[in-house]
């Protein structure tokens, strides 16, 4: 009699156990920087996500850090495919891990929902199904920032960004837009920390203005360095040397500067009032655009889960597609390419109380998607 | 590219590698004296931005910052040094750098469960911002010439301290023949750890002096290690007069190459392939000069052979 209670109660849980597991749930790997340099976007990126997903029990998330190697994310997406059988990744910052790893990723037919590297080549010919962008394409906000700079007047304009994809595709989107001359272009070190010798160059140069990429650390330095140096003209570059995160280490130095972003925390509608709010509650502090895209992101993921089974591919590929959830940027759909189409705004860093902030000026680029739409076949 | 950008550059590179002298010179010691590969010296870098930024921004000002920076990295220094490191003496190499390895690791996430992973503020006071006319047209920074200055100032206050004071002959003593030393009647274990606590201060201030133009955040001090290391290689392991020949050498190869290979590059190349190009060789240099040196000189410029 015991065992048969047992062998009942087993077979019990097995059938309890079937019966959740009935496709609704969704079993997400997130691999982003949490330690090392960097590590506050990778973090952004993952509070932001776990917020919209919070309380939701169909979803589970594995988190790993990639400490900005491209080796261990690779590693790590290849364990979590095979043994943890995510059926979602997402997470990855930087576009160099990006390439690393996606490619590979999407090819096993897992999704892939990228909340901050877009890289041209998976815009373009590399382009694939099961690959979404829920961010930008990594030329749009330098594109934005090429356009304000003929709004301005900038006739010649120093130009800098690391030597790496998204440092390559920051310059070309500059360029793209922009319809001065150049008085120089540089590619520095991915992670370097002091620009002495750049903006010697740039004195030297006689430029009228500055364009510059230089995400997290690297931005950090260069703008307390270049307001140091005493040269008097005026800087504008994407939202990522200006982010919630790291405008407090920046300081004075910052204020004034316009940057160009698809998100700010001043966008009137309601899911931003939402997510500016749940954010500062849960975590204590202001969000940036990294924690913005984090949790459209997971909005993106519930929304389909909605609609389809993830193990019903095509029928959750179309769910993702449609981008049926409202994001914290207002008016978002995706291109054909799985990129976005959205406003890209230009911000001025200002000062609220004692906290050093952002506001919108003007909207920059309106609608705008991507250059590489008609490369890619899908 | 003219004379007056040539010598702007000239001093960013002397700028650059009396910085990298104050991480070396630390580095060489402790391993000239004991024998150690100590991997974390990286870390003492970090600790004293850190330790600067928590007293600028409780007291605001720069220089008690600077204090604290010395004081707090050495105290961190002579900690580690009787908990950890006295007991790597004895191993071989391949552990002290498997546990050092360690040791940044434990440093790291301390610092970012005290301080959190974003990125600190620390400025530079402010009689040092701003440019100053040293020449007819050349105006250079002023902190960076203050940077040039504390560096100097600190080598000299090194070379008086190894060849003029009792201190600096067991040190020199420790370095040659460590057993011969202890025999002696001298206090070891106290001597590694002064020589300890005074190369983790240094890497504190070169912490200190770069997180206030750059930026104050954790692993800030790994990239600069490794740089650091190429100099001690290049100028002769153990060696304090090597890491400042290496240092500065290093600095200025690197801020030159980097700068002024692309442009030659230009010459006979698209200015868009010279761009790209130049800058990865650039950052390649100071590999290939430490390459070439080790082939005329295998122990380094001022390396005992």
């Amino acid at each position: 009699m015991k065992k048969f209670t047992t062998t009942l109660a087993t077979l019990m849980i097995l059938g309890s156990s079937t019966l959740f597991a009935d496709g609704h749930k969704v079993k997400v790997g997130m691999i982003t920087t949490l330690s090392g340099g960097g590590s506050g976007l990778g973090i952004d990126v993952r509070d932001g996500f776990m917020l919209a997903v919070k309380g939701n029990k169909n979803i589970s998330v594995i988190t790993k850090d990639d400490q900005r190697k491209p080796d261990i994310a690779v590693q790590l997406a290849d364990k979590m495919i095979q043994s943890d059988k995510v059926d979602v990744l997402t997470g990855i910052i930087w576009s160099n891990l990006a390439m690393a790893v996606v490619p590979a990723t999407v090819n096993q037919g897992k999704f892939y929902l990228s909340p901050n590297a877009g890289p041209s080549k998976l815009a373009g010919k590399g382009c694939h199904k099961n690959y979404f962008n829920v961010a930008w394409q990594n030329d749009n906000l330098h594109e934005a920032a090429g356009g304000y700079a003929n709004s301005a007047g900038f006739k010649n304009s120093f130009i800098l960004a690391p030597n790496y994809p998204a440092g390559k595709d920051a310059l070309t989107g500059y360029k793209r837009y922009f319809k001065g001359s150049l008085a120089g272009e540089i590619y520095t070190k991915l992670g370097q920390k002091d620009y002495a010798a750049e903006i010697a160059q740039i004195r030297a140069s006689g430029a009228d203005s500055v364009f510059f990429f230089l995400p997290g650390g690297m931005g950090i330095g260069f703008m307390k360095q270049f307001s140091q140096s005493g040269i008097k003209i005026p800087v504008v570059g994407p939202a990522f040397s200006f982010d919630q995160g790291i405008l407090k280490a920046v300081g004075d130095a910052a204020l004034g500067v316009k940057n160009t972003s698809q998100w700010s925390k001043d966008i009137d509608n309601n899911a931003n009032k939402k997510f500016v709010k749940d954010f500062q509650s849960e975590y204590g502090r202001l969000p940036s655009l990294y924690a913005s895209q984090g949790y459209d992101t997971g909005k993106l993921l519930i929304s389909a889960m909605s609609k389809a089974k993830v193990k019903d591919k095509d029928k959750f590929r179309d769910a993702l597609r449609k981008a049926d959830f409202s994001s914290t940027r207002g008016k978002f759909s995706f291109d054909k390419n799985h990129h976005p189409i959205q406003n890209i705004y230009v911000r001025e860093v200002i000062k609220e109380g004692k906290i050093l902030t952002n506001k919108i000026v003007s909207v920059g680029l309106k609608d705008h998607s991507n250059a590489y739409v008609s490369e890619c076949k899908m | 590219m003219t004379s007056i950008l040539f010598f702007e550059q000239l001093l960013n590179g002397i700028q650059f590698g009396t910085m990298l002298f104050l991480m070396s010179a630390g580095l060489t010691l402790i391993f000239g004296v004991m024998g150690l590969i100590n991997l974390a010296h990286g870390s003492f870098y970090m600790i004293g931005a850190f330790s600067a930024a928590l007293i600028a921004s409780l007291t605001g000002s720069y220089w008690l910052a600077l204090l604290a920076s010395l004081s707090g990295a050495a105290i961190a220094g002579v900690l580690i040094e009787i908990i950890i490191i006295r007991r790597l003496y004895r191993r071989d190499h391949l552990d002290q750098v498997l546990a050092t390895f360690a040791l940044i690791l434990l440093l790291s996430e301390g610092v970012r469960w005290c301080f959190g992973a974003f990125p600190l503020y620390l400025d530079i006071p402010e009689n040092l911002n701003g440019t100053l006319p040293i020449l007819d047209d050349i105006i250079y920074s002023k902190y960076r010439l203050f940077i040039i200055f504390m560096g100097l100032l600190i080598a000299a206050g090194l070379y008086i301290l190894i060849t003029k004071t009792r201190l600096g002959v067991r040190i020199r003593a420790g370095q040659n023949d460590r057993q011969m030393i202890s025999a002696l009647g001298i206090d070891i274990s106290k001597l590694y750890t002064i020589v300890f606590a005074l190369g983790a201060s240094l890497a504190g201030l070169a912490g200190a002096m770069i997180g206030a133009i750059q930026s104050v955040e954790v692993g800030m001090g790994e990239p600069i290690l490794i740089l650091a290391f190429v100099v001690i290689v290049i100028g002769g392991i153990g060696s304090i007069k090597g890491a400042l020949f290496g240092s500065i050498l290093v600095g200025v190869t690197d801020t030159i190459g980097r700068i002024f290979l692309p442009e030659f590059l230009k010459v006979f190349m698209e200015p868009a392939s010279a761009t790209s190009v130049g800058s990865s060789i650039g950052s390649m240099l100071i590999y290939i000069l430490m390459a070439l040196i080790l082939i005329i000189k295998p122990s380094g410029l001022f390396g005992k052979t």
